[in-house]
């Protein structure tokens, strides 16, 4: 009867921390679709601030877009060869590469972002396009990439599978594209749904990025918390869930987020 | 059934390997293996039959100085994947992205083999190995021993100058070793392939090898057919490591070889020989009315069914162990006379 | 062989080019601009004698500190119970509790003003129940709110993973020897997480170090490190004292980091 006794005060606890996490999340939501939150749902709903966000804000939201996929492209190309070359040799030099990769994320973005600037802000084409948002958001998602892929490629016996291609005639490259390619599959769809998710909400170095006319979601979403009426601030965010959603269930779905880990370990 | 061409002649030439960490994985090799033969590399972990195959599949490069030939051309540095060999890897190696029949036609698809060619080839691998039905399967639906058939399968559905096997069986239960063990070597014959075969089970070499290659720490200790190899072991590695061998230790006078047992006529003893190496099966347990022989005590008997393993106990460091066809029971502590056939005696 | 490792390479140059272009030359320039302002390279010591910079350099640091503590009791206690104990609703508990992973700091500090700003919830159940609006989300308070809010999410995956992996016969084995359920906690579940723990521990304490959108959406005037380098940068226009203490920041989460690498030595196995 004790277990039992411990087992609702687990539950109630976690029940706890669930709302602490949820409730505010429904409360802006509501107040997205509220007419006036201050008087309360009395007020009656309306789509009304979501119409002005989209009216309003919608550029950012198009950039944000193109911007992530653009991020998952990069990333595609530049993370996973680097994850096949990691998961191929471990010597010291390539657990090196490994940890400066995972830097950017370790390093606050203001930081890169202030790197960036002073050594590139002069390069004017460079510094007002949306490239210069896109190099900071691939240096922080690639570690992302490289990580899941990785951690596939660990799991299968890479080695052989490819002795074996090969004895059957595969050159290099017909192993990369047949064999490497298709079984990191798992690896490369997980990464690719976290590149997306993170890009679209990085705001640490995009804030120093970006310019008037290279707006991110989340910038925009930073004006209108600072200079708009809750409700509006409270849509923005409405549509922000919205887009992100897909990506998480997409993430829960086919696999398990995988944090960056900055510690050293043995087995994934 | 499944044509596969004039069949290889591989040479080795001075082949060694030390890997990058120093280690000395082969000294220095030469060996010939002649064209459709099987041959089989057998010896514990560590002995160096892996490197070596991984030499002639082109998997490694030999030190400098290393020559591998295939039908008298230097193939020493042409990779794996021009060498057209067929290799079948211990863990099998088959690819999770496709299904059996995939894995099986993959080589041909790589060859630029027409569809159609492919679909017949594939279809006739599936029906030799009796895997007809499992076409469409994934690799992970497949049991141990339906994955080694794929793996056959697909080695030699290119049709291959030369068969590589890197411990086949290993990785399967005892029973389904036996049943696969015979059908490799009937394969083997039928398709009169050059086949090179790594193992660390004797019993597997027996059976597969024309030849056998006893490796230890490197170096080849002895080349022979399996039945001089376990009649003639050439070194005592090789007489200890294949079969049971017992030891007696003493010495020779006369044509009689003395020990703490007793004493063995024997009249080709060579000169000064102080210690005999002979097989379970040349022991007999005399009749108990018997004065010559060798006396002992059993130390310990087991009944198999169709015969009685003891330990009898003559006074040297390790038991003797003998086998025994004989109806009677064995109990601790029987004495117990032995006479040895002199033909299975040898001196190393 | 030779030309294998010559592809590798090949496959390694696409990244290694970006990288060095975009990373290493940057924070290279970065250090030097930190030695080339007013004070020169005593730029870098202002941290630790000017007093403005010192204390939010220690609030800095107490925010994080304190921040790591909360998150992991919070999601130790939860990861545990959810992986150990399988009921109706736990996957539906898992994916609420994991929801706001990818949230950017901005949201984060949003949703800390829905729940303790001016019209948030708890000023209006404290105004109702005492008649006292307690809000606090303006505050270092606010603030550490919202970084417990960021890190639960991706501590508890960790968690769960590394409590996924605990052997089941360790806890039997010790209550077969007659400990209680708290001994086991104390002597088999939290030595057997540890290594999950001072890796979700170190990120949690980089993050709240580092992050700058929760901060920046709850008020400028939170006096923590990061809001003091993006006033330098941008009211100031004090860039060399802007870069110095971004290298400084970096190099203080990078040395966290590498601390919490010793400690957990090369055993630790959590996963994500």
């Amino acid at each position: 009867m004790k277990h039992r006794g411990l087992f609702l005060l687990q539950l109630g606890f976690t029940l706890l921390v669930s709302a602490f996490l949820i409730v505010p999340v429904i409360l802006s939501i509501l107040a997205g679709l509220t007419v006036n939150y201050f008087v309360g749902l009395e007020s009656g709903l309306t789509l009304r601030w979501v119409i002005e966000v989209w009216t309003g804000y919608r550029e950012t939201i198009f950039l944000s877009i193109g911007l992530s996929l653009a991020c998952l492209a990069v990333t595609l190309v530049l993370g996973v060869p680097t994850a096949y070359v990691l998961a191929k040799r471990q010597t010291a030099l390539t657990r090196a590469i490994e940890e400066l990769l995972v830097m950017p994320v370790a390093v606050p973005g203001l930081a890169t972002a202030l790197a960036l600037i002073v050594t590139y802000g002069s390069v004017s084409g460079f510094r007002t396009s949306w490239a210069f948002i896109l190099v900071g958001h691939v240096l922080f998602t690639l570690p992302f990439m490289v990580r899941s892929v990785l951690a596939v490629l660990s799991a299968i016996d890479l080695q052989t599978l490819e002795e074996g291609a090969a004895s059957l005639g595969a050159g290099f490259w017909s192993r990369f594209r047949d064999i490497v390619l298709p079984n990191c599959r798992a690896g490369i769809l997980a990464g690719s749904l976290m590149v997306v998710t993170l890009s679209m909400g990085e705001f640490n170095m995009t804030w120093l990025l970006h310019t008037p006319f290279t707006k991110t979601l989340p910038v925009g979403l930073a004006d209108a918390y600072a200079s708009l009426r809750l409700e509006i601030g409270s849509a923005y965010t409405l549509v922000f869930f919205l887009m992100i959603m897909p990506l998480l269930l997409g993430l829960q779905a086919f696999a398990k987020p995988r944090p960056v880990k900055f510690v050293a370990e043995e087995t994934e | 059934m499944t044509d596969i061409g004039k069949p290889l002649a591989i040479a080795l030439q001075g082949c060694a390997k030390t890997f990058a960490d120093g280690t000395r994985a082969l000294e220095p090799l030469d060996l010939a293996i002649h064209a459709g033969e099987t041959i089989v590399f057998l010896g514990p972990s560590g002995c160096g039959k892996t490197t070596t195959l991984r030499i002639i599949a082109g998997l490694e490069e030999p030190d400098a100085g290393g020559k591998v030939l295939f039908d008298g051309v230097d193939v020493t540095h042409l990779p794996i994947e021009q060498r057209n060999v067929g290799m079948v890897f211990q863990s099998y190696a088959l690819f999770p992205n496709m299904t059996v029949a995939g894995n099986i036609g993959y080589g041909l698809k790589i060859r630029k083999t027409p569809d159609g060619q492919i679909r017949a080839r594939v279809a006739e691998m599936l029906a030799m190995m009796q895997i007809t039905k499992l076409a469409d399967r994934r690799i992970d639906q497949l049991s141990g021993g339906q994955r080694q058939r794929v793996a056959l399968a697909r080695a030699i559905a290119v049709r291959p100058r030369a068969l590589l096997l890197d411990e086949p069986l290993t990785a399967l239960d005892a029973k389904l070793r036996d049943t696969l063990r015979l059908e490799i070597d009937s394969l083997l014959r039928s398709l009169g392939i050059t086949a090179i075969y790594v193992t660390h089970d004797q019993a597997e070499a027996m059976a597969l090898g024309d030849r056998i290659v006893v490796m230890e720490h490197g170096r080849v200790a002895q080349i022979g057919k399996p039945r001089e190899i376990y009649q003639r072991p050439a070194t005592r590695f090789v007489a200890e490591f294949i079969g049971t061998m017992n030891r007696l230790t003493g010495t020779t006078q006369n044509g009689v070889f003395s020990c703490r047992a007793g004493d063995l006529a024997w009249n080709e003893a060579p000169g000064h020989a102080t210690e005999i190496l002979f097989r379970p099966e040349d022991i007999r347990i005399a009749e108990s009315d018997e004065a010559s022989g060798l006396h002992g005590k059993v130390a310990a008997a087991f009944f198999l069914g169709d015969r009685t393993r003891l330990f009898v106990e003559v006074g040297e460091a390790r038991p003797l162990v003998v086998e025994s066809t004989a109806r009677r029971e064995f109990n601790h502590g029987d004495a117990v006379r032995l006479s040895i056939d002199p033909r299975g005696l040898l001196v190393l | 062989m030779r030309r294998d490792v010559q592809r590798l390479i090949f496959l390694l140059l696409p990244a290694g080019i970006f990288f060095a272009a975009f990373f290493l030359l940057p924070m290279a320039r970065l250090f030097f601009i930190g030695g080339s302002g007013k004070t020169g390279w005593a730029a870098y010591a202002a941290i630790l004698i000017d007093s403005h910079y010192l204390s939010s350099l220690i609030s800095t640091l107490g925010v994080a500190a304190a921040t790591t503590v909360a998150t992991l009791i919070i999601s130790g206690i939860s990861g545990v119970f959810l992986q150990r104990h399988k009921f109706p609703g736990n996957a539906a508990l898992v994916a609420m509790l994991t929801f706001p992973l990818a949230f950017p700091g901005v949201v984060i500090g949003f949703m800390v003003i829905m729940l303790a700003g001016r019209q948030g919830l708890i000023g209006q159940v404290t105004q109702a129940l005492t008649g006292d609006k307690l809000v606090f989300a303006y505050t270092l308070s606010g603030l550490f709110m919202g970084y417990v809010y960021f890190s639960i999410p991706r501590t508890i995956l960790t968690v769960m993973a590394a409590a996924e992996k605990l052997d089941p016969k360790l806890e039997e084995a010790a209550r077969s020897l007659g400990a209680s359920p708290w001994r086991v906690v104390l002597d088999v579940i939290i030595p057997g997480l540890k290594p999950a723990f001072i890796s979700a521990g170190a990120i949690c304490f980089a993050t709240a170090v580092g992050a700058f959108g929760t901060a920046f959406t709850l008020a400028a005037k939170i006096n923590v490190l990061p809001m003091v380098i993006y006033t330098e940068f941008t009211l100031s226009a004090n860039i060399a004292m802007a870069a110095a203490l971004s290298f400084v920041l970096g190099a203080v989460t990078w040395i966290v980091l590498a601390l919490a690498r010793t400690a957990a030595g090369s055993t630790v196995a959590a996963a994500g």
